[in-house]
């Protein structure tokens, strides 16, 4: 390096120096994109509920229960909505041993009627008054609802394969017998003997509610949890 | 389970009606609630703050005081509501936890009253949450170092059967603890200072001689230094033997930093004895007198701010080594930036990069000797900001080794002002558990002179007691009382006893001759035991004063209309000075002397046999001695 090249150097260094100083005065403008506009997103979402008279009306619970529910609510999720990641969040917490996501996933969408990717306190509360307190006919819309993934009105068996994946990996490896691998394609296989009764491959709503009206088994256990509030 | 999801389970338990049509076989039966009620307020009134909360929120968690059945035991059927004898203030972070779901420490509050709070209620400590939990781990460590700190005190009392080699360690630790080693503390101390001023002094040109140089002292008195060195080493070595030789693990000594400078210490003498008359390595025997200096470090056993200088500088390593890897990082750049810019001006002092280092130091420690300047426009620049940047660097780490020495600094003075409060406070304790055994025995010499005497104005009298004593003080002396039963023995306060012993030897030495000469009359000998408070080298006595006892009292209700508590209470005293006596070496029974109103079984006549020994064997407990042999 010769000597230029230096005193160029420090020429540089002072000049920088000196820009720096006047920053500090407030003479010249710094030029950078603040992050002040990311501070309004996060206070954004925050969601009031309608009217209590309303839900009462929409819903079929009575008004304290309504109040038990919303305080439950609102205690776990002060914004007012739920949004997927809270929701896997509780949902995994009942089940330990496992992984609740995915059927969490596939909840999370069979309550957010209007799908905004968000459930607010109507949407929870409409859903419970449907498994709670509604007919066997709504009950059973609403399983449909549940399976059918991308909502076309037909249950296929891969949407099937995979809510039952879902619902198997909820168990987590520690069971007994031991979790094979073909468990939940043969438990598709059968729901699939039994529902699909023109063997089209597909199960329709109609095939569906009237195969479940039909087994015993599963209309004593669709009043199971009626007292559940 | 989590607080808010106790509330989403009937949630999940609906949303299982999902799995319905894909079971293939039937479902368990649903637990049916039984007594459901409605969601109610409980209130909890915590020494009168009222807290008024969901039951359900409280039943989130069942492991709990409040969560379970537990606080039943506290209901107060009358107000209908549950009643805490607590600290409401604690309280308050606690129902937080049943609400919230997190547990917070709150700063204000004293650890120990918290952690007692926790425990009472049920909730371990493990669960505060994140933003809290540091702080009370560290106020909990902080705490714990403290109560330790307390009990190493207390390791230094004297234990009592020590052999010789651990009185000698202990001597050498702790210099306070007897005036031996405190005066080996202090010579030692002396002779430290004698030898380094000695190696100073040795340097400095004194005298002159005719000669034309200065000559130091050192060789102008070369055997008085040589004397006095030899001295010092002396006792060094000597007393470096001795810690050795009292030190509990030799292995571990040896290896520890102040004997390794004690080592270094005396070795250079020896090995200059060893090596004088060989003329070649005398150059190396001179670099040897250098370590003599390091017998200044052996002050760091008297003096306690240099062990926490010592300490500090170990603590703060990693700063230090921050500091010094930042520095020589600076003093390499710069210096390299200097010489390329002073490279071209002519006479330049700087002639390589390590020669640009004496001045990056010179410059960024901010000494400036000037030896050293550049002359070039750019080196000038260069130069300045060297300096600048010098100044932060050292600031840097600074603060932090600082306040580490601070921290331990006033750690240092507060375990040194607890341990001065420490025997106030011990003292003070004392006085108060003395007061408490002394009422004890106060009112039992007030209770059993009542007995004795059947004053028919006892009713004022217990009137005037039970205004004095509470009933928690009558039932707890009751209770000693039934203890001295029990086992037969008395309650004496420390002075008597230790008098008692004192008698209890004198008298133990003609244990095997029954000395029953100098018998006097029994009320004559009980009066002179009353008048003054010798020991009397009869054993019999006591059996004969016994019977007098009761004799006595009277003689005292008749000399003295007034019963004036305070004499009789100290004839009482000293008769149960004699009875204790007896206690102190023998097991006998005494207090059956005095409640029992047995007929005097020795006659007051001055039987001097051991008569007595028969009926004292019927109210004796199974070690009942013949007193005459005591």
């Amino acid at each position: 390096m010769n000597l230029e090249g230096l005193e160029m150097i420090a020429v540089l260094v002072v000049v920088v120096l000196f820009v720096k100083v006047l920053e500090q005065f407030g003479l010249l403008e710094a030029s950078y994109d603040d992050s002040v506009e990311d501070e309004l997103e996060l206070s954004a979402v925050r969601h009031r509920p309608e009217g209590l008279e309303q839900l009462e009306a929409q819903t079929r619970f009575t008004r304290k229960e309504l109040q038990v529910l919303y305080r439950g609510f609102k205690n776990e999720c002060p914004s007012g909505v739920v949004n997927e990641d809270t929701f896997k969040d509780i949902y995994s917490q009942f089940f330990p041993q496992g992984d609740a996501s995915t059927y969490a996933h596939f909840l999370f969408n069979a309550f957010d009627t209007d799908h905004n990717g968000s459930v607010s306190f109507e949407d929870f509360v409409m859903g419970l008054s449907i498994l709670l307190r509604g007919s066997v006919q709504e009950k059973l819309n609403w399983a449909f609802n549940l399976y059918d993934i991308n909502k076309d009105g037909y249950i296929t068996k891969e949407e099937m394969l995979d809510i039952m994946k879902a619902i198997y990996d909820m168990m987590g490896k520690c069971t007994y017998p031991i979790l094979k691998e073909e468990a939940p394609r043969q438990h598709v296989e059968i729901f699939f003997q039994k529902m699909d009764k023109n063997k089209d491959g597909v199960v329709t709503i109609d095939e569906f509610i009237d195969c479940c009206q039909n087994d015993e088994n599963i209309m004593r256990s669709m009043q199971l949890f009626e007292n559940v509030i | 389970m989590a607080a808010g999801v106790a509330a989403w389970l009937p949630f999940a338990r609906a949303a299982a009606i999902g799995w319905m049509p894909v079971a293939n076989c039937p479902m368990p039966v649903a637990p049916r609630d039984h007594g459901k009620r409605q969601d109610e307020l409980i209130i909890l009134n915590v020494s009168g703050r009222r807290f008024q909360t969901w039951r359900t929120t409280l039943d989130r968690y069942p492991d709990t005081l409040l969560g379970s059945s537990e606080k039943e035991f506290f209901y107060n059927e009358e107000t209908k509501e549950y009643f805490f004898d607590r600290d409401p203030d604690a309280f308050r972070s606690i129902l937080n936890f049943y609400r919230t779901g997190k547990l917070h420490y709150p700063r204000h509050e004293c650890i120990s009253a918290y952690d007692e709070e926790l425990a009472f209620f049920g909730i371990i400590p493990e669960i505060i949450g994140d933003c809290c939990y540091e702080e009370y781990k560290d106020r909990k460590r902080e705490n714990a170092e403290r109560l330790m700190d307390d009990q190493e005190e207390n390791k230094d009392n004297k234990l009592p059967n020590m052999n010789f080699r651990e009185t000698m360690w202990r001597a050498f630790e702790n210099p306070h603890t007897s005036t031996m080693a405190l005066v080996f503390y202090y010579v030692t101390g002396f002779f430290i200072a004698i030898s380094v001023i000695t190696n100073v002094v040795e340097t400095v040109p004194c005298g002159s001689t005719p000669n034309q140089k200065d000559v130091p002292c050192g060789e102008r008195y070369t055997v008085a230094f040589f004397c006095m060195d030899t001295a010092c080493v002396m006792i060094f070595t000597v007393e470096y033997l001795m810690r050795l030789f009292a030190a509990p693990s030799r292995y571990r000594f040896m290896r520890s930093v102040m004997s390794i400078i004690d080592v270094v210490a005396i070795l250079p003498y020896y090995i200059g004895l060893v090596m004088t008359n060989n003329e070649d390595v005398s150059g190396a025997f001179v670099t040897l007198r250098v370590f003599r200096v390091f017998r200044i470090f052996k002050f760091s056993r008297h003096s306690q701010g240099l062990r926490i200088l010592g300490y500090t500088l170990k603590s703060c390593a990693s700063e230090l080594g921050f500091l010094l890897f930042s520095l020589t990082m600076a003093i390499i750049i710069f210096a390299t930036v200097m010489f390329y810019a002073e490279k071209g001006s002519s006479s330049s002092k700087f002639t390589s990069i390590p020669a640009s280092f004496w001045y990056t130091i010179v410059t960024m420690t901010t000494l400036g000797y000037g030896d050293m300047v550049p002359k070039t426009i750019a080196g000038k620049i260069f130069g300045s900001i060297c300096s600048l940047s010098g100044v932060l660097v050292i600031a840097l780490p600074v603060p932090v080794i600082v306040s580490n020495f601070s921290r331990i600094y006033h750690q240092n003075q507060r375990a040194d002002k607890r341990r001065a409060q420490k025997k106030a406070r011990l003292a003070r304790i004392r006085v108060v558990k003395t007061g408490m055994s002394s009422a004890f025995l106060h009112n039992k010499r007030n209770g059993l002179f009542n007995e004795l005497l059947e004053l028919p104005c006892s009713e004022e009298v217990e009137q005037h007691l039970s205004k004095t004593a509470s009933l928690l003080e009558s039932q707890h002396h009751h209770l000693l009382h039934c203890l001295e039963k029990t086992t037969a023995h008395e309650f004496v306060d420390e002075q008597l006893y230790e008098q008692n012993c004192r008698e209890g030897a004198v008298q133990s030495y003609p244990s095997c001759s029954p000395s029953l000469s100098s018998q006097e009359g029994p009320t004559g000998t009980c009066c002179t035991h009353q008048a003054r408070k010798n020991p009397l080298p009869d054993a019999s006595v006591p059996p004969t004063c016994q019977g007098a006892l009761q004799e006595l009292s009277a003689v005292h209700i008749q000399c003295s209309d007034q019963p004036a508590l305070s004499t009789s209470r100290s004839s009482l005293n000293m008769k149960l000075d004699d009875t204790s006596r007896l206690n102190c070496k023998s097991g006998l029974i005494t207090t059956a002397i005095i409640s029992i109103p047995t007929p005097p079984a020795v006659s007051p006549e001055g039987d001097s046999q051991p008569l007595t020994s028969p009926s004292m064997q019927t109210i004796a407990s199974s070690n009942a001695v013949k007193v005459s042999t005591l």
